[in-house]
């Protein structure tokens, strides 16, 4: 079978079909609250898909900035949706494992997935304690007057929240996982 | 009464409780029936999308099959689970192969998704289907005189939200349905940095602290917002913010139940006033 383009691969998961259309404006990147930050901004991303160019991009840190506003999706003069775009590609990181360790996005939106499935609902305080013991334990410190602040309002529950259909989900995603990827 | 099944989303019961606490009596006040959604799940919300795409379906669809059940739209308070929920929806509509595999992965669990529910986010049920009129008429403790900057943050407005994704007017005109003056401030719509405020803190500070700085600029007195993301942000994180730019914003950040709730008279307990971050008893002491 001959190899998959790395644009046709981008166009076959749902949110990516609409990359070709891109003309290379810039009102992704004018767009972004984030730009400044990533190693190749918005419209850059897109034509690196365009060449080719995929394991320097899946290894970047630019998705992983995308705060999934939506500001070029409803501003692009081609529809190509470029925060999908964003989340394919994060998706496309993760799976092979190309994720950067230069942002902690990627360790977060994990910890964050493993906490929706271990209890059906996401456990707010579990998920950023297991963030911050997988990254950088210190960096825990500068939140902590804010976790102080969050835990003396009665905003931080300190036990999780288990919904009772638990093992009703897990048999969903036990098979969405043997089904494998989106289609 | 109008009825509605009702989706708080997780941080409603956690980070975001007083958005959890207000929404009830407010929506009794309004004629609005909340029944909640029986054992409702995480959305997914956007982390689990940007992992995998089945699977967040999935634990979407699974929210969507037990609403479809119950018959009725699907409200929700929370502007990430509205955006999630809605696109699961329109993706299992769009693309039939993904609807395959989710309608394949949902009958594990004996559930079944035909696409029937309107999933809506509160606020916009609130000005639709209650509208600011009707709202006007209930009002006991006009806010008059306080000066209230509306934040619609990213979802509620974007990618396919209601109003107009640039330059929003619904919550101005539900502010203004409260006697209080609703600040025009350029930022209203831009974003705070959402989840981000966790892994990249210094990206997230800058976007939270120009929010605040424009709001200030243009005369408000605090803030509000109907998405619990967007109130942590500019709420908890305000201190920090403080530090590191060297300011004294002082900004009460209500959700929008909240200053509704008061403008109605419900009881400061009844809204979880005492668990906002930066405490708005002081502007709000001459409408209690």
């Amino acid at each position: 079978m001959a190899e998959v383009s790395f644009i046709d691969e981008v166009c076959s998961i749902p949110g990516g079909e609409a990359i070709r259309s891109c003309i290379q404006c810039g009102m992704c990147t004018g767009s972004c609250p984030t730009a400044s930050r990533w190693d190749y901004p918005p419209r850059k991303v897109i034509a690196m898909v365009r060449a080719g160019l995929r394991d320097e991009l899946l290894s970047s840190n630019s998705m992983w900035f995308c705060a999934s506003c939506y500001t070029c999706t409803v501003r692009c003069p081609r529809d190509i949706k470029p925060t999908e775009i964003m989340h394919v590609l994060e998706v496309l990181a993760i799976k092979d494992g190309l994720s950067t360790k230069r942002s902690r996005t990627p360790v977060m939106y994990q910890c964050f997935v493993d906490s929706a499935k271990d209890n059906g609902r996401v456990y707010e305080l579990g998920m950023m304690l297991k963030l911050f013991l997988k990254t950088n334990p210190f960096a825990a410190l500068k939140l902590a007057p804010v976790g102080l602040g969050l835990l003396l309002h009665q905003r931080l529950p300190l036990k999780p929240n288990r919904i009772k259909g638990i093992a009703q989900l897990r048999a969903i995603l036990d098979k969405a996982k043997a089904l494998g990827g989106a289609k | 009464m109008k009825n509605y099944s009702y989706f708080p989303g997780c941080s409603a019961e956690a980070t975001a409780s007083p958005l959890g606490l207000s929404v009830l009596p407010v929506a009794k006040e309004l004629g609005m029936d909340l029944t909640e959604l029986e054992d409702w799940g995480c959305c997914g919300s956007s982390p689990f999308g940007s992992v995998d795409k089945l699977e967040a379906t999935c634990i979407a669809a699974r929210n969507l099959a037990l609403a479809e059940k119950a018959g009725l739209d699907l409200v929700t308070p929370c502007s990430n689970c509205f955006v999630v929920l809605r696109g699961a929806d329109a993706n299992l509509k769009q693309y039939p192969a993904l609807r395959r595999q989710v309608r394949e992965a949902l009958s594990a669990a004996k559930l079944d998704y035909k696409g029937g529910v309107r999933v809506r986010h509160l606020a916009e049920v609130i000005y639709t289907d209650i509208t600011p009129r009707v709202i006007e008429a209930k009002v006991t403790k006009p806010l008059k005189g306080l000066k209230v900057a509306p934040y619609y943050g990213c979802q509620l407005v974007r990618p396919d939200g209601f109003d107009n994704p640039e330059s929003p007017h619904s919550l101005d005109e539900l502010v203004a349905s409260l006697g209080a003056d609703a600040v025009s401030w350029e930022l209203k719509a831009r974003c705070c940095g959402s989840s981000l405020v966790m892994p990249e803190l210094e990206v997230a500070l800058g976007l939270i602290h120009k929010l605040l700085r424009n709001a200030q600029e243009n005369g408000a007195q605090c803030l509000v917002t109907p998405c619990p993301l967007c109130q942590i942000n500019l709420d908890a994180y305000q201190s920090l913010v403080n530090r590191r730019f060297k300011t004294k914003y002082n900004l009460p950040v209500l959700f929008l139940t909240q200053l509704v709730g008061v403008a109605l008279g419900i009881r400061p307990e009844e809204l979880g006033l005492s668990r906002n971050i930066v405490s708005p008893m002081r502007v709000l002491a001459p409408y209690l």
